[in-house]
């Protein structure tokens, strides 16, 4: 085998010629590292699967590159002289064997001849064929460039000794050739780090590498520019450090992160979903607070009359003894009440202060944008989440990535490392109990039978407790009209005490009966969710009736006040001036004013007493319920007869279900309250922040994961069809109230109108043109309307079929590629198998060394290479033409080689090659070959597949 | 990294790095001036504790898999090797090789049953009950075993890897 010795000579005839050539080694060290951070720098983006962004970015570097070597070209025209004495010593080094070129052509020919060989043969050639592979590339390049360096060497030589005055004319096409040499080298050296070699060879190779591209580089004129060019390579780094840390303080922007990382390691996703639902709920809340409070609220407490000036703006005689009471914090009456907390404080003025602000018209559309934002980011939300869910993703390797890539070997810090493995037991475990309810086998009748039974149970429950909630509003509210004053403290507080023990108990009945019906854990989560939620919905409606028999109440007595304060103030005028009108107002202090009863206050306070009371509720619970719970059972485990902790008190779990609907539900009591009372979304802001902290704690601190920790659906949707279905019942009380109660006649942005949307039609009468009105009004007549209505269905119903038939193509593609996998797997499975039986085969000839697995391997190896070859441009598209051309025109193995591949020892050539499937792996990052380019680039043009090809064209 | 490996010179600012986190785990024993290329090998033990490799479970077998000599004590070049691959630039093929060479604990170049349970055991620092691991295993065997021989060759290995989303996020140390 000449040509093993071939690398050797040609590195001696290098190293003797780089001497003289120091500083262009320099240069080519530093076109050696532009290579590489070229690399470098696609390297990200194709992880993040920006292919195209790739591929175009490779392309400019072709072009870049096109345009160096063509000044390249130029200038070497121009330092043809100077160089012509070095290129005469090169030559005549070469000189000294002219058989070598003659014996590379022959080397050339009879590579071709090996390829065919080597194509029949297939990978039976057992161990060695490992080192070939991996080798052969570089050996190939090395060798081609040898045979075209010495046929230029000898050309140069030729020529200068001929004519050393004389402009020496080299031919494009050598030219091109060279370049192409240089190029390739440089690939090489770029590539080099790609090569699983011990770094000893790979320090030869380089060398080897790079001392050639010195050499002709320095030759062609290459390398200006080459300041611009580390310029830009160091922006480029410099860039990808910002992005890394942008990205990272993007992360630390996101609230609570960490902290829900860590639960979600500890607990689960399904807990970790309540915390994000939880944050998901404090944005929208964050948002809500902003408009009601620079909005109503700041616009009123700076440019609005100050507290006691008005009537309404004033605590009234009666209360002033209370007004600064401590108890005024809970129960928001005293000064909270008036004040801009609640819109009985807010004055019916139309503008306010030197900005004119429409104070009556701004409250109206911040109470309707409050309600409309919330649809809308609801409804948003969950199209989004949708479309995550639809999108779906690969679970064919499931296990495999959890095994393989879950751990990240950027963990330096023992915290985060018990943190992941935490979170990556979690994980398993889910997946584990994925699989497990995915095998379960089950006796379907039975179960049937069971989820039948469960259901009816769980709504005779709930029929009954409805029932039971019914009965009692009747009941108090009878009591309430024959006077509270003759009835005991159980009748007054009946309706209460029935829902807390409603409350209390159902979701534990729910709890068992769900038992019964045998679900995923997910999905009992979602049943439980839904039964819990139809419990609490009576909650609703005994509040809204209670409130709304208030209301009525509250009515009727603004009537007999208003008559009453007729007659207060004709007495008043009575007493002093009679009959005159002229006469100065007569002054009073506004606290002494009779005030009708502004029932829009005390539906605010309601709702406000209502949600401080449920937080209180939320944290006590949390305190006693987990926190001392725990606490004796830690501690008084070690003096007590049986096992606290694993016995029957034990950890508490957390209660997702119960948290995420007392979540839902606090939000609808805010969304219905906050027209009333526009610090609700403040407080609300508040309550969710602590309970974040709070619970937070709690989850870690006293409470243990579930016993089947299950992973939660990859959308809250469930959650946030909860949360819609909530906003619009709490939107049709609201709604209600605006639209048909009159406001107060003397407290409020509307008082004095008999409805308060009036505010719309009033604006646009004093704070429009009158066209505007005009159009306005036609465009509410229903003729134009109706029609808009039908438009809008149409539409709809036309986007949602759309979608359906687009989200059923999708179903159907998921399929197919699921069996096409599927498929796939069954034959490579049979070909191994063939290749089994193949190899018994006495006929065949079996390196004696090579075990039964290794045989096999290069047997499916060889099976690769096949296919590889019949489907050359298929295997262009795959990403890995140069593996590809590289194993075609592969040459027997040398022994150099074996002492030089370090990478596997034993028989498994085939390793390197991609997978059988390649066919079916996606064009995606894969390609490593020539990161530069794209995968699809067509580097090989017009070459057959299963011919023996050139030197690979990579311009 | 530059891989420009000109002894004496260590010119670059990534070898220069490892050059010194290198000299510093056994100043007395590792020359500044690898001009002459001394044959210098630190054991295992200086290197696992460095606090780039402390937390890992794998530790062990990342040292193994790098060294010469299969012991598990590096050369300096076996060292810069490491880093090299583990570095973010280095691509996805590279990576997997020397991934599957970590998983493979008993080297026989498969990753076989017993490979996968250490594996899952260093995952989750055995936590996992020996039902929960054995179905792991073999769902891991039956989801990534192309040719149907019951373990995974470096082929069904390296087909698992290249579509896996955050491999090459997460085999992958900053030094």
């Amino acid at each position: 085998m000449p040509k093993n010795e071939k690398p050797a000579t040609s590195e001696g005839n290098d190293g003797s010629d780089v001497n003289n050539e120091e500083d262009s080694a320099a240069e080519n060290q530093e076109n050696g590292r532009g290579a590489d951070k070229e690399r470098k720098r696609a390297k990200p983006r194709t992880r993040r699967g920006h292919a195209r962004g790739r591929a175009r970015h490779g392309g400019e570097e072709d072009g870049d590159d096109e345009d160096g070597t063509r000044r390249a070209g130029q200038r070497r025209q121009r330092n043809r002289r100077g160089r012509g004495r070095a290129g005469g010593n090169e030559g005549s080094d070469s000189e000294g064997d002219p058989t070598k070129a003659r014996k590379n052509q022959a080397n050339q020919k009879s590579k071709e001849d090996d390829e065919q060989e080597e194509d029949e043969k297939g990978g039976k050639s057992g161990k060695g064929k490992n080192e070939k592979k991996q080798d052969k590339k570089a050996d190939k390049k090395g060798k081609k460039e040898k045979a075209n360096k010495k046929k230029k060497d000898k050309k140069k030589s030729g020529s200068g000794s001929d004519s050393d005055s004389e402009e020496e004319p080299i031919t494009e096409e050598e030219l091109a050739k060279l370049k192409e040499e240089v190029e390739e080298k440089k690939k090489l050296i770029a590539t080099l780090r790609n090569k699983p070699w011990k770094m000893k060879k790979k320090l030869s190779v380089l060398k080897e590498a790079q001392l050639f591209v010195e050499k002709f580089e320095g030759a062609l004129g290459k390398g200006k520019g080459k300041k611009f060019y580390a310029y830009k390579v160091m922006m480029t780094k410099k860039w990808m450090k910002f992005q890394r840390d942008f990205e990272n303080f993007k992360t630390a922007c996101i609230p609570w992160e960490m902290k829900i990382k860590e639960i979600e390691s500890h607990f689960g996703s399904s807990v970790a979903s309540y915390f994000i639902f939880l944050r998901w709920m404090y944005g929208i809340n964050m948002i809500l607070f902003g408009l009601t409070f620079g909005l109503v609220m700041v616009p009123e407490a700076l440019m609005g009359k100050p507290y006691g000036s008005l009537p309404r703006k004033t605590v009234p005689r009666a209360e002033e003894a209370t007004a600064m009471n401590f108890a005024t914090l809970w129960d928001f009456s005293g000064f909270a009440q008036y004040s801009v907390l609640f819109y009985g404080y807010y004055n019916n003025q139309r503008t306010i202060g030197w900005l004119k602000f429409r104070m009556p018209l701004s409250y109206f559309l911040v109470g309707v944008g409050t309600i409309g934002y919330s649809f809308m980011i609801v409804i948003r939300t969950m199209a989004r989440n949708a479309n995550e869910e639809g999108g779906g993703d690969d679970t064919s390797f499931n296990f495999s990535w959890k095994m393989f890539t879950s751990w990240d070997y950027l963990i330096g810090n023992p915290e985060t490392a018990d943190n992941k493995f935490a979170s990556i037991t979690t994980s398993f475990k889910e997946a584990i109990v994925e699989e497990q309810e995915s095998r379960k086998e089950e006796n379907i009748h039975l179960t049937r039978f069971l989820r039948v039974l469960a259901n009816f149970l769980a709504l005779c429950t709930l029929a009954g407790s409805g029932y039971l909630i019914f009965f009692v509003v009747r009941r108090s509210q009878k009591f309430a009209l024959e006077g509270l004053e003759n009835y005991g403290w159980w009748e007054r507080n009946e309706v209460n005490m029935v829902m807390s023990l409603l409350g209390m108990f159902c979701p534990t009945l729910f709890d068992v009966i769900s038992s019964l019906e045998n679900y995923h854990p997910r999905i009992a989560l979602r049943w439980q969710l839904g039964r819990i939620f139809a419990l609490f919905l009576g909650n609703l409606y005994t509040f809204i009736i209670a409130l709304m028999d208030e209301i009525n109440l509250k009515l009727e007595e603004e009537k007999i006040v208003k008559y009453n304060m007729t007659i207060w103030e004709a007495s008043l005028y009575n007493g002093t001036i009679p009959e005159n009108s002229t006469a100065p107002p007569i002054q009073v202090d506004p606290a002494d004013v009779p005030r009708g009863p502004c029932w829009e206050t005390m539906v605010g306070q309601e709702f406000v007493r209502l949600t401080v009371s449920d937080t209180m509720t939320t944290y006590i619970t949390i305190l006693i319920g987990d926190f001392l719970r725990a606490v004796f059972v830690r501690f008084f485990n070690y003096c007590w007869c049986w096992d606290l902790e694993y016995g029957f008190p034990s950890y508490s779990e957390f209660d997702i279900s119960g948290n995420v609907l007392g979540l839902i539900f606090n939000q609808g009591m805010i969304w219905m309250g906050s027209f009333y009372a526009p610090c609700l979304p403040a407080i609300n802001v508040f309550r969710l922040h602590t309970s974040m902290y709070l619970q937070c704690w709690a989850v870690m601190c006293c409470n243990v994961p579930q016993e089947r920790v299950f992973k939660a659906s990859r959308s809250n949707n469930f959650y946030m069809a909860m949360l819609l279905f909530i906003l619009f019942l709490s939107t049709l009380p609201a709604v209600y109230t605006i639209v048909s109660i009159p406001p107060s006649f003397d407290c409020g942005p509307f008082s004095g109108k008999t409805r308060m949307f009036e505010v719309i039609s009033e604006t646009l009468e004093h704070d429009f043109p009158s066209w505007f009105g005009k159009v306005f009004g036609y465009a509410s007549n229903p003729g134009l309307i109706l029609p808009f209505i039908l438009l809008m269905v149409l539409s709809i119903y036309y986007l949602n079929a759309t979608s359906k038939s687009y989200k059923e193509a999708n179903l159907e593609l998921k399929k197919k590629l699921q069996s096409q996998a599927e498929e796939n797997k069954r034959r490579n499975k049979q070909k191994a198998q063939k290749s089994n039986e193949q190899e018994e085969n006495p006929f065949e000839t079996e390196p004696p060394q090579s075990k039964q697995k290794g045989g096999k391997q290069d047997e499916s190896a060889a099976n690769q290479d096949n296919k590889k070859e019949q489907s050359g441009n298929e295997a262009k598209t795959t990403g890995q033409p140069q593996e590809a051309s590289a194993s075609s025109s592969q040459k027997p193995q040398h022994p150099g080689a074996a002492l030089n591949g370090h990478y596997p020892p034993q028989g498994r050539g085939g390793n390197l090659l991609p997978p059988p499937i390649a066919v079916t792996r996606p064009p995606g990052p894969s390609g490593y070959a020539a990161p530069g380019y794209p995968p699809g680039h067509p580097r090989f043009p017009g070459v057959q597949p299963g011919m023996p090809r050139g030197p690979p064209h990579y311009r | 990294m530059q891989l420009k490996m000109r002894r004496g010179e260590l010119d670059s600012a990534f070898e220069r790095k490892l050059h010194g986190r290198y000299h510093e785990m056994a100043p007395n024993v590792v020359p500044m001036d690898y001009t002459k290329d001394p044959d210098v090998k630190l054991p295992m033990q200086l290197i696992i504790n460095m606090p780039e490799l402390k937390e890992n479970p794998f530790k062990e077998r990342i040292v193994e898999s790098f060294s010469e000599d299969g012991e598990g004590s590096l050369s300096f070049n076996d060292f810069v090797d490491m880093f090299s691959v583990l570095s973010e630039m280095a691509p996805r093929e590279l990576k997997a090789i020397y991934a599957f060479k970590i998983y493979d604990f008993n080297t026989d170049n498969f990753i076989c049953k017993a490979d996968l349970e250490k594996t899952l055991n260093k995952l989750t620092r055995e936590e996992l009950t020996a039902e929960e691991i054995t179905l792991v295993c073999e769902k891991v065997i039956e989801e990534a075993d192309m040719d149907g021989d019951g373990k995974l060759g470096f082929a069904d290995f390296e087909n698992m890897i290249s579509k896996a989303p955050d491999f090459l996020s997460t085999f992958h140390i900053r030094i």
